[in-house]
């Protein structure tokens, strides 16, 4: 569904990403993992359009959009959330929401201005829409809240609720249990489990083992901007490689 | 739901259009009974200032923009009527919108490359562009009179009516302040008023989903130039005359102070503010000598306890409020 091809990223020389080839499967759910600094989110702000890669291909369904811009990504129903939470502060909870839903909103501002029976249906579908994705959370209570005053894990699920509410056809999720407490971390695992069901495809960048491990079909492990390995879970849990990248050389030669 | 829930939703449901008519109807009654045409010409003036600073409010309090240089479009509009009708004898009323499409051009001529930068660099290149307006207005007087101003520009006309006594512009200047009211209030609670909001929230969240702000940035800068230039024409119109410090740069911060004093964001502090930094000085003489000093002070005290603004400020103070005492009662 998604192909990344060869894929290369330099920071003044220094690269965050280089020759790094994978690819997604639909209806699957694919982790990356990596030490930090190994280029997860470099890799998703190259595909998602915030960054531009030096080199390589990305291909969406067919379509090559390698540094395609942002907002026309978007369009393309690529949704994803962000690693430092990125809401909009002075917004309520339900129109932060509401953002999410910008795929699907007019883009006539003359439109917007003056009001028509068709703008003011469509916003009324928007809303029960938005309303709904706040229930699938739990978020109903707060929906009149402005974010800023929410709590962390509350604002966490505001974020996951602004990304599926346009229905995307892929949902790339930027380290979504980071900061989050056990049973909050079980209540994401237990969600990701949800959209997989429902046939959604999820690129799933995290630190978190025991989720990556529970929910993922494919893993992809990244070290030093390179790709050094990727499989089932199980095989990535044996690669002595991917060992000696999360301990230590000298940790797996002990 | 008792009849009085029902009463009470309807009215929430329903709070910005019944808050326009009530309003209209406050504007419509009240000349009638209190004609004073000294009070009408300040009404006046504050309808002229409140659509100005509609657009502007747009443009800084959703959008997250700054401009220095909304005064230029005011003059645009002003000195584009005013030398069209008068010098070249065309209709007032379509030329109203023939130099509001003008100035709406200009605003994409200067925005585009513009509106790329941010900050204090976005504040200084709208500030230069007014200066430019201002120097040329000054300096070209065979055109605009120069310093001295443009005399003798037509009263606006449905037919043989004129719009010629405060009374009758009130009715001519507020009509098109609600209009322009109820047009912002429309845009802010559609998806492209939230793709704005997004954007001044986090730039590269709202592109991520989906709002192209380039894009975005560039047509709520017309839009508040187009609102700027209306507003101009009508000031030429009513007034009769304009004079180039009408226009210069500390109109365009006095618009901003407006902005800020009403509330970034806020359809209603709009007016608000243009009603209050208009009024104030009116009222107190200290204010007239002072008026930069005090316009300052508002703006610096304004930013530093309620930086959303006066109203926003407090707006937003009550809906924590609201929401904490919703979630207790829950």
């Amino acid at each position: 569904m998604l192909k990344v091809t060869s894929l290369c990223r330099n920071f003044g020389g220094l690269p965050a990403l280089s020759e790094v080839s994978f690819s997604l499967q639909r209806g699957r759910v694919t982790a990356l993992i990596g030490p930090n600094g190994a280029g997860k989110s470099t890799m998703i702000n190259c595909i998602t359009g915030v960054d531009q890669p030096d080199a390589g291909r990305v291909e969406y369904l067919g379509e090559e959009i390698t540094g395609m811009p942002a907002y026309r990504v978007a369009h393309l129903g690529i949704a994803r959330t962000f690693q430092n939470l990125r809401l909009f502060p002075r917004l309520s909870v339900l129109d932060n929401v509401l953002c999410g839903l910008t795929v699907q909103g007019g883009k006539s501002m003359f439109g917007a201005l003056i009001r028509p029976p068709q703008v003011r249906n469509r916003e009324r579908r928007l809303r029960l829409k938005a309303m709904s994705a706040l229930d699938r959370f739990g978020l109903t209570d707060l929906a009149d809240w402005p974010v800023d005053v929410l709590a962390y894990g509350d604002r966490k699920r505001v974020e996951l609720a602004r990304a599926i509410v346009s229905e995307p056809s892929l949902i790339l999720l930027d380290e979504p249990v980071a900061g989050l407490n056990h049973e909050e971390t079980a209540l994401v695992g237990h969600e990701i489990r949800a959209l997989r069901a429902q046939g959604y495809t999820l690129l799933l960048v995290e630190h978190d083992m025991d989720l990556v491990m529970g929910v993922s079909d494919h893993v992809v492990v990244l070290d030093g901007g390179r790709c050094i390995a990727s499989g089932t879970p199980d095989e990535v849990r044996q690669n002595p490689l991917v060992l000696e990248a999360y301990l230590g050389r000298t940790a797996v030669m002990a | 739901m008792t009849g009085r829930d029902k009463i009470l939703y309807f009215l929430y449901l329903h709070r910005n259009g019944l808050t326009v008519l009530a309003l209209s109807c406050l504007l419509a009654i009240y000349p009638l009974i209190y004609g004073n045409p000294y009070i009408l010409g300040l009404t006046n003036l504050i309808g002229l200032y409140t659509i100005v600073v509609l657009g502007l409010n747009l443009f800084i309090g959703y959008a997250g923009q700054i401009s220095l240089g909304h005064a230029a479009f005011f003059a645009l509009g002003a000195y584009g009527s005013a030398i069209l009708t008068t010098e070249w004898g065309f209709w007032p009323w379509p030329t109203i919108l023939l130099v509001a499409l003008g100035s709406g051009a200009v605003a994409l001529l200067v925005g585009i490359p513009t509106l790329r930068l941010h900050g204090h660099y976005l504040a200084m290149a709208t500030l230069g562009f007014n200066i430019v307006i201002y120097t040329v207005l000054v300096q070209w007087d065979e055109l605009t009179g120069g310093p001295s101003g443009f005399y003798g520009v037509p009263s606006l006309a449905i037919g043989s009516w004129q719009f010629d006594s405060d009374l009758k512009l009130h009715y001519l200047v507020w009509a098109a302040a609600l209009v322009c009211l109820t047009l912002a209030l429309n845009l802010v609670r559609s998806g492209v008023g939230r793709g704005l909001a997004a954007l001044a929230g986090d730039e590269v969240a709202a592109r991520s989903l989906g709002v192209d702000t380039r894009t975005a940035k560039v047509k709520v800068f017309v839009l508040s130039a187009v609102l700027a230039s209306l507003a101009g024409s009508l000031y030429a119109h009513t007034f009769g005359f304009v004079s180039p410090d009408t226009f210069n740069i500390f109109a365009s911060v006095d618009f901003v102070t407006m902005v800020v004093v009403g509330g970034l964001g806020s359809v209603w502090g709009s007016l608000f503010g243009a009603a209050l930094l208009t009024w104030l000085p009116e009222f107190i003489d200290l204010f007239e000598s002072y008026k930069d000093i005090i316009h300052g002070l508002i703006l610096v005290v304004v930013l530093m306890f309620l930086p959303q603004g006066l109203v926003t400020g407090l707006i937003d103070l009550a809906r924590v409020r609201l929401a904490r005492w919703r979630h207790r009662r829950a």
